[in-house]
């Protein structure tokens, strides 16, 4: 079933807010290796300016990805997750996400294409405090399969 | 400017913990039986796993943890991680694009297993120490 093209433009609610643990940072940066005392040692996160300890730049997909659920089990939208590969990922950062935030993602459909029977579908979702700062935007396309 | 190569060991040990560190508990990382039956030729490793790797290439290359301004990646190409103490190997390298007049250095990216690019058009842009 094709994705319903009028879906472009469209924004989502914002998700429900997520805070951002000491604890998570860590484990986080444990699993992928990073050892920067600023992940870990909130002393050495102040050292250069951040309240708290500081996640690493790809931290947010762990919000991000929860919230993309909205756009995949939306059904009107109409994505078939079994046939989905991603695509492109990036992030642009007004500052890094550090413990103590409570951040709320907002999905927005920037674009959805159609290339060799496949279809291409663009979110970007804004992450912000709770308090409406700005701290990351997060751009992510997917890839839909076509029947083969 | 070329930057120094980093390289990254991937073993089935890491797929597991950076599933539970990041939640995304999709079986073609962890599931050989669901991965072959997906047409892939074994368990790969997350997407964002590699991307969390050449992030911290990216962050040690700038010196700093909080560094990055910008950061993207395409997948081009599965890595496969087989079920055994050596898993697999990702290189990283680097090169020097721009420098702006504000501070800002833009490096283009390529992260390479067994010899075959696994990211296209990878870019970050980080914030240049004072």
């Amino acid at each position: 079933m094709p994705l319903d093209h009028s879906f472009v433009g469209r924004s989502y609610p914002p998700t429900a807010p997520y805070q951002v643990g000491r604890e998570k940072i860590r484990e986080f940066a444990t699993a992928i290796g990073a050892t920067d005392p600023a992940h870990h040692d909130p002393e050495a996160a102040r050292a250069l300016g951040h309240p708290d300890v500081v996640a690493p730049p790809t931290f947010p997909v762990v919000l991000t990805m929860a919230a993309s659920r909205q756009l995949i089990e939306d059904p009107a939208l109409g994505v078939d997750y079994s046939r989905v590969v991603h695509g492109d990922q990036r992030f642009a950062y007004t500052r890094p996400v550090v413990a103590g935030d409570e951040l709320v993602c907002v999905n927005t459909v920037e674009d959805i294409t159609s290339r060799g029977g496949h279809e291409f579908l663009t979110t970007r979702t804004d992450v912000r405090t709770t308090a409406g700062e700005p701290v990351v935007a997060v751009w992510s396309k997917i890839v839909v399969r076509g029947e083969a | 400017m070329e930057l120094p190569t980093q390289t990254f060991r991937v073993t089935r040990a890491d797929l597991v913990r950076y599933a539970g560190a990041s939640g995304d508990f999709n079986p073609i990382h962890w599931s050989d039986r669901i991965a072959t039956k997906v047409g892939l030729p074994g368990v790969i490793a997350h997407g964002m796993f590699t991307m969390a790797l050449v992030g911290r290439a990216v962050t040690a290359w700038a010196g700093a943890p909080d560094a990055v301004v910008e950061y993207g990646v395409r997948f081009t190409r599965p890595v496969v991680v087989p079920d055994d103490e050596e898993g697999t190997e990702i290189v990283v390298t680097a090169v020097v694009r721009e420098v702006t007049e504000d501070g800002l250095t833009r490096l283009d990216v390529t992260a390479t297993c067994l010899g075959e690019k696994v990211l296209s058009q990878a870019r970050a842009t980080v914030r240049t120490a004072a």
